[in-house]
Parts: structure tokens; sequence; C-alpha cells
């Protein structure tokens, strides 16, 4: 009873402060402002709503700085600036006109501490400044802030702005956002009744909480509407589940089509058991990480290029690397598979320790370009851009690689060389040649799956170990010798591990996926896709 | 010209004498300390930095005159993250080298395996790495965190300050992560959690497709009530994991993120820009503003030779360790084992943190327990920290097998796992 009149009495304090600052005059803007560089990090939620409470559009950009960690207070006189690293220094801007003060010594500075409490409040505070801004992305990132906290208080504000709200996309979201504050005001139950309504019609997370959270406390009249909205939403959200499972299916899939598919070259085709696969996988993504670290320091404008430059020198790297394993280790090894899987485990192990020693053993920072951060909403589904274009790489290199093999005049000489070495050298092909140019190939296109893969995994020493042993199980399962099969057990392997995950557990599920692989080589030895002929041996 | 010339060559020759003498003394009069990290195979990527750490330590007490009138030196081997060999390197530094301690181990299942041999020979292992708990050997010390000194005191923060209700305890799925948890399901039980809001959720080594359980977490933290993920994940899954939570939009300021295994180091392969406010729980972070931690740092980024090098919380308990062990060699006034386990229970030596840590007679150290939240630097900036020094508890009260235990190696209780309802040593454990 004592904390609910000592909240009441400091919501009233508090109530009765922001009613006096926003009669007086602007400077007390200034006051407010200057009142943060002295707060304690409990006392900053409050003068965060009282700046809030002020209106004023000149609070936006320092409760902007203040989220972003970008405030400073001077040590001497407790005044805020707006600061910009620059060096050992910082270069600060008064926070209400933005007048240019200059460069100071970080040591003369503090940085206002913020934590995840204040930075919510800031959110909160931005979402009601900027709901009636001439920006529509301003508007809409507003409402959506609004629609994840709900908030009696900002009801009024949130109908304002639905009256006079043009964009649609912003009008719908201010609807749910005044759905979830009206839940917790003290509003009609008819009107509760609508809100449930909108909500249900919505769909999606925010909605599903706050009906969750509303269940609780709601009246026995309105709990019926209630369960009927959340079932409804939880239906829909079924349905979306396993679009959203396939979808991450095809995302696993195609990582796992990518680490393949330069084994199904040399494992497939060739037939060479090559360990050191991985750590092909592996130079491509460090291939990428000195091309952005070039790039970071000499021409940070390219930054969004980083991977389409990274991508044939990966390519031309680890293809030089490979040939120059095949000519001084595999070819002496050819038709002794089990040596060859000895000596290239070897050359696994060396790559790995020189790459350690090189470049050390811990995590290389890889940044994702601007359009490959973030995600988007399709229907119920997250789509996160990186992964979309993983899969469209995959299939890319995929169709590249088809092309290659069947329509040009090197594929038709290594499908020759690979069916049928003796005639192949009969008719003047130079077996050896060929051998070569296709171990480099594989190799190649291991490191152009190194710069994908540094997208999403760890760039260190130990990436390719990760992901050999999926290759060969993809290779295996597909059918040895068939790029076809490949592609259809890579997606068909992680649409089945994405299906079994969210029932069986990561860790169980990958040891059902790898049963039933067993299981079914024990039916079809020769994977999905056999290849059938007489050049293949028995 | 030619005073120059004469300089140099007296300045060349006393350096000759000096390295001369070094030598000589190295060979006949030196105290040997074991170092015990892989430097290759998975677990490098920790462990390297911890071996270059101690070899800095030494480096620096030799320059103030070694110890007991001895020079240190240091004896590095390689287990190259196989657990057998740890045991196999371990016999081989105390039987052939003779070392006087050892600092070592990351994995629990490291220093699992080499247990046998220390206290078979009789040596000492100092641990730096936060731990389960649940073990106290005479010839061991944990210089880093038990439980109740990292786990608990996170989840505390979450309660009072997030005012979390629901949690999803994830982590890979060895020792460390599954004790852990049992620990904090328990512990959260207790502060009147229901069990329908915990979600623990185990994940292989390494795995690095997160998109299913970052969707999970989504959905689990949408039912009305504030949620945030406890993550004993280990080192090398984790930036996937982030790299997954960051694109799928999952904001510290809507589901934060707790972890006791992300450190420093672990961030320099990550843009933390859409991290921040994302937590860890350690007893130390490089952004610790006291003047020995400058120095600290200072110290190291010049024996490294390197400005970007990080600094992170098992460096200190390295700090920490190796400083009591110094100070121990010397109340004991030999490197006898039995000596200095007698004289390590009650040393104290100063932390980077800005107090005192001292060695407790279950073989743990009291530490601060500081809560970070990433900043998009890639370092924490402390948010909470523990009023003062917290005991490391190594029988945690919440689990029923370890609740009645307790460990004291002073006589005349000598004793890793006393059970105080039956009055007798020997209870779960070794």
């Amino acid at each position: 009873m004592y904390r609910i009149l000592q909240t009441l009495l400091i919501t009233f304090c508090l109530l009765v402060s922001a009613d006096i600052t926003a009669s007086r005059a602007a400077d007390d803007i200034g006051a407010l402002v200057s009142a943060l560089g002295t707060a304690k990090l409990a006392e900053l939620d409050d003068r965060i709503e009282a700046l809030a409470k002020s209106g004023d559009p000149r609070v936006i950009p320092v409760l902007e700085a203040l989220g972003e960690g970008n405030l400073y207070a001077r040590k001497a006189d407790g005044s805020v600036y707006l600061a910009t690293e620059k060096g050992a220094s910082l270069m600060l801007v008064d926070p209400l006109d933005g007048a240019n003060i200059g460069e100071v010594p970080k040591s003369e500075l503090q940085k206002i501490k913020v934590n995840n409490s204040v930075r919510r409040a800031v959110r909160s505070a931005l979402g009601g400044l900027t709901l009636f801004s001439a920006d529509t992305d301003a508007r809409l990132k507003a409402a959506q802030s609004m629609r994840q906290t709900p908030n009696a208080d900002a009801l009024g504000a949130i109908e304002t702005a639905l009256s006079t709200e043009k964009d649609g996309a912003v009008r719908k979201t201010l609807d749910e956002a005044r759905a979830v504050s009206l839940l917790v005001s003290d509003r009609s139950d008819d009107d509760k009744r609508a809100a449930i309504k909108t909500l249900a019609e919505g769909g999606g997370r925010e909605a599903l909480g706050a009906l969750t959270s509303a269940l609780s406390s709601a009246d026995s009249s309105l709990k019926p509407d209630i369960e009927a909205a959340l079932q409804r939403i939880e239906q829909a959200q079924a349905f979306w589940n396993a679009g959203q499972n396939v979808w991450y299916g095809l995302s696993l899939g195609s990582v796992l089509l990518l680490a393949a598919i330069g084994l199904a070259i040399t494992f497939g085709v060739m037939g060479i058991i090559n360990m050191a696969h991985g750590e092909m996988v592996m130079l491509g993504a460090y291939t990428t990480f000195l091309v952005q670290d070039v790039i970071r320091t000499s021409y940070p404008d390219l930054f969004d290029w980083s991977l389409a430059i990274a991508l044939p020198l990966a390519f031309l790297a680890t293809g030089v690397i490979g040939l120059a394993i095949e000519r001084s280790v595999i070819r002496f090894l050819y038709g002794r598979p089990l040596e060859t899987l000895l000596a290239t485990w070897g050359i696994s192990l060396i790559l790995q320790q020189s790459v350690r020693s090189i470049f050390g053993p811990t995590n290389r920072e890889v940044g994702n370009p601007s359009w490959m951060a973030g995600a988007f909403e399709l229907g119920g589904l997250t789509i996160t851009w990186n992964r979309l274009w993983i899969i469209v790489f995959a299939l890319a290199v995929f169709a590249a690689l088809l092309f290659l093999l069947k329509r040009t005049s090197m594929g038709l000489r290594m499908r020759a060389v690979t069916q049928n070495r003796r005639m192949a050298s009969s008719m003047g092909i130079r077996t050896p040649l060929v051998d070569a140019l296709t171990f480099a190939l594989g190799s190649g296109i291991a490191g152009m799956a190194g710069v994908a893969l540094s997208q999403i995994d760890n760039v260190s020493p130990n990436l390719g170990q990760g992901y050999i042993i999926d290759s060969f199980m993809v290779v295996v399962f597909g059918g040895v010798g068939n790029l076809w099969g490949t592609l259809v057990g890579a997606f068909s392997l992680g649409i089945l591990n994405k299906f079994l995950e969210p029932y069986a557990g990561a860790v169980l599920g990958k040891i059902l996926v790898l049963v039933l692989i067993i299981l079914f080589i024990q039916k079809k030895p020769r994977g999905l896709f056999a290849l059938k002929g007489r050049a293949v041996e028995a | 010209m030619n005073i120059k010339a004469r300089v140099t060559g007296a300045f060349l020759a006393t350096v000759l004498s000096t390295t001369a003498f070094n030598g000589a003394f190295a060979a006949d009069d030196t105290i040997k300390v074991g170092i015990l990290h892989s430097l290759s195979g998975t677990m490098a990527i920790s462990e390297t930095t911890l071996k270059d750490a101690m070899l800095m330590l030494i480096d620096e007490q030799n320059k103030k005159g070694g110890l007991l009138g001895k020079k240190l030196e240091a004896v590095v081997v390689d287990p190259a993250s196989d657990w057998p060999l740890f045991a196999e390197k371990a016999r081989e530094l105390v039987s052939v080298d003779k070392v006087s301690a050892v600092f070592g181990c990351w994995t629990s299942v490291s220093r699992k395996s080499v247990l046998p041999v220390f206290e078979e020979l009789n040596s000492i292992l100092f641990y730096p790495v936060q731990y389960e708990g649940e073990e106290s050997q005479r010839n061991v010390f944990y210089t880093g965190a038990a439980p109740n000194q990292q786990a608990v005191p996170a989840v505390d923060y979450l309660m009072e300050n997030e005012s979390v209700e629901r949690w999803v305890l994830a982590g890979t799925d060895y020792v460390y992560p599954r004790t852990t948890n049992k620990i904090l399901e328990a512990y959260l039980i207790s502060k009147g959690v229901k069990p329908e809001d915990i979600m623990i959720n185990y994940t292989p080594f390494g795995h690095s497709d997160w998109q299913t359980i970052v969707s999970d977490i989504k959905k689990f933290g949408s039912a009305g009530k504030k949620t945030a993920v406890v993550s004993t994940i280990n080192g090398d899954a984790n930036v996937p994991f982030y790299k997954e939570l960051a694109n799928q939009g999952v904001k510290a300021e809507d589901i934060p993120v707790v972890a006791f295994s992300v450190g420093e180091e672990e961030l320099a392969g990550l843009d933390t820009s859409p991290l921040v406010g994302h937590l860890a729980a350690w007893n130390y972070f490089q952004s610790v503003d006291t003047p020995a931690n400058a120095e600290f740092i200072k110290t190291w980024k010049a024996y490294t030779k390197n400005d970007k090098r990080v600094t992170n919380d098992p460096m200190e308990a390295h700090y920490i360790g190796f400083n009591m062990w110094l100070k121990a060699v010397e109340k004991a006034g030999s490197t006898d084992t039995d000596a200095v386990l007698d004289a390590m229970i009650g040393v104290s030596v100063p932390n980077l943190s800005g107090g005192y840590s001292t060695m407790m007679p279950n073989h743990h150290i009291t530490k601060p327990v500081l809560i970070g939240e990433i900043q998009s630097d890639g370092q924490f900036e402390t948010v909470w920290e523990t009023p003062g020094l917290v005991v490391g508890d190594e029988w945690s009260d919440y689990l029923p097998d370890s609740k009645d235990l307790i460990a004291d190696w002073r006589a005349p209780m000598s004793c890793g796992n006393f059970n105080v309802a039956t009055g007798k040593c020997g209870g779960k454990g070794s």
C-alpha cells in the first residue's frame, strides 16, 4: 500500500512539474536537457519522461543521441553535449541549437550511461514525439513502438494521430497500437471488444502478447472474446509456422548445397575423398575478411561491394591452392582412396594451423553489407535478407556449374575423363591437365561458398570442420557423381532437419537425420539419384 | 661519432654479459611454472590468449626480480584441445619438467581429465575459467567464477531491474550449461517462477543454424510477460547466434540476452552495433575504470605489440591466481606443494576491479560480480555490480544433491565434500 501511495505521489509530482515546464518559456527545455547530465541511471527514466512531456520537437535529436549513447556530460560542470568520436577527442555540438562547439579531449567528458530500461523509455518518448512527424517512415516507426508498449495515457495522442493520418500502413499500425493501449485503459467493454476484434484481425506477435496479458486481468464478460481472438491468431500462426519451417529448411539446405557443391565435383565426379574440402571453404571466408579489411582501411565507400569483389578473388585463391594440392599430393594417389583420405586429412590440419599462425586463433570480423542485414515480413513469415541472398547465390552457383559441365568443351572433357579415363586419353585428351583443372574448380567453388558462409558463421580456423561431415552426407545421400542429386539431397536434408528440430530439439534432430540417412543408404546404397551406365564401376 | 660507437659497444657488452649471466642462472636456479593451454584445435580460440597472458605475467615478475631470489621460467605445452592429451601433458609438466605449479585448462572436461594426475603427483593447478561448480579438490585452486558468482546474480539483476518473468535457458549441450541451467531452474522456481515460464533449450557444439531457435524465442517472448534469454552457449556458436538475433530484429530492449561465456574476445569477431544492450555477467570487464586495470591493459598491449588486443575475465583470473601463488610461495618460503597449499588459504591480493580477492578454505576466491551491456565498440559497460565481494560457493545450495555439502581444506577438516547433515566427509562428487 505504501509503495502504491509513493508511486502515485511521484507521478503526481511529475505531472505537476511537467505542466509547469510546458507553460514556461522554451529556455526550460535547456534546463531539462542539462538535468540529464547530472542524473543517476535510475533517475533518467523520469527525466526523459519530463522531456517528452514538453512536446518540443527540439528534444528529438537529444533523445535519439541519448539512446545511441552519443550524449556526453562535461565532468567539470555537468553541461550536456551531443558528441561524435574523432580519434582521442570528441566533436561537440550543442544539443538544442546544433551549434558547433569544437573538439574536446575525451577525458574532459563523461558519457551519460544508459541501460535497457532507459533505451525503452527513450523509445516510447520518441514514439510520442514523432507521431505527428511529416516523415511517413518516422510516423510508422512511432506507431510500431506505441504498439509494443501498451499505455493508457497515450490513447488520446494515438486517436488524434489517427484522425489525421492518411497513409494506409501507418493507419493500420496505429489502429493496432490504439487497440493495445485501449485494452489496458478503463474504457467501456464495448470499446474493448472492438479492440480485441482489431487485434484478432491484425494477428502477429504483438497482438498475441497484448491479448495474453489482457486475459489475466480482464473482466469475466470479456474473457470469452479474448480467448476466441487468441485461438484465431494461434491458428493463423500455426499455418505460418509450417511455412516458416519450409523456409528455414530451404535456407539450411542452401547452406548445405553451397558447402557440398564443390565436394560434388572433387568427390562426386573425380572420386577423391577430399578431407581438406572444409578448409577450402575456410580459406574463402578468410579471403572475404582480407578484402573487407583492405576496404575498411582504404576505400570505406566500397563496403557494400565487398562480397562481389571477394567472390572472384576467393575463387582464384582457393582454386590455385587446390591446383597446388592436386599437383603436389593427390595426383600420386589416384586409385588409392585410403591414402588420399589420410593425405588430405593431413593437408587440412596443415592449412588450419597455418591460418591460425597467420591470422591468430580468434574470430575475425566479417561484416554484413547493408543489403544483407535485417529482415522483412512476408505474411506471417520473417525472412532475413542474408538467408534469402544465400539461397539465390547457391542456386546461381549450381546453375553455373551445371552449365559448365553440360554445355562447354571443358565440361565435356571432365565428364569424359571421369567416365572412362583410358578412352578419353586415347582420344587425345590430356587427362592429367583435366584432373588438375577439375580439382581446382571444385576447390574454387568451395572458396566461393566460404564467401557466402562468412556472412552467417564465424570466420575462424575451425570454420571448415563444421561443414565437412555435412557435405559428405549430402553428396552420398544425393548420389555420388550426380549434381542434381546434390541439389535435391541438400534441400531435402535441410527441410527434414528443420521439421524435426521443433519437436526433437537441435541435438536429437541431428541424430535422427543421421539415423534416417543410414537406413536410406542401406536400402539404396547409391543414393537418391544413382548414376547408371556401363562406365560406372560396380 | 667515436663516442657514440664506444657507448654502443659498451652497451652491447653489458647486454651480452647479462644474457650470459641469465643463461647460467636459468640452467640451475629457476622456478618453473607450467602453462597447460591448447594452442591448436577448437579451443585454441580461447586458450591461446591465456597462454600469452601467463607469459606476460611471468615476464613482468622476472623484471621485478623473480620469486625467492630466483627467476621464473615458463614451460609451455600444447594439449591441442584433446582431453586425454591434457592428462598426458600435465603428467609431463609435473614429472619431467618438475614445474612448481600449473596454470591451465579451459573446458570442464579437460579439468576433470587432469584432476587425477594432480592428485597422484601432488602438484598444484590454477583453473581460471567460470565453471559449473560441484567440485572442490585439494590440488586445484578455482580462480574463475562459481555459479553463484555469475549466473545467480545475473538472474537477480534481470528479475529486479528488468522485471523479467519468463525465462529461456539456452545452452550448448555439455556439462557446464546443463549443471548451470539445473541450478538456475531450481533457483527460479524457488523465487516463484512457474515451470511453464521456463524454456530450456540445448544445441550441439558449433551449432550454426539458429533460425528455428531464435524464432522459438520470439514466440516464447510474445506471451505478454517480459522475457529474457540466459545463454550458456559456448564460444564459437555465439557469433551465428547473435547474427541471427540481430537479423531477426530481437532487440535488447524487448528480449535481453544475458550470456556467461561471451566476453570481449568473443565479440571481437562481430559487428556489435545491432547487439547494444544485450548483457553479460562476469567478474571483470576491460572497461572497468581503475588504475590497476589501466596499467594491466597497457602492459598487455605493449607485450602483444597489438593495440587492438582486448583483455577478458579469465585473464584477470590468471592475474589473481598468479599473484596469489607468488604471495603464498613467499609466505611458505618454498615451492613445496604441501607448504604452498597450506599458505594459499587466506592469501589476499588486489584484483583489477579495485578490490581485494581472497582465497577461501574451499579453494575458491572472493570476487565482485559485474553485469555489463554490450556497446557498439565491442566493449561492455557496467550497469550493475554487487555491493561487495561474493564468496565462490562450490556446492550449490539449490541442488538437492549438493545443498548439504561444504568444502574446507584447512586442517583438521581437510575435506572437499563434507556433508553437514551426516557430519561425514564424502558425498556426491569425488
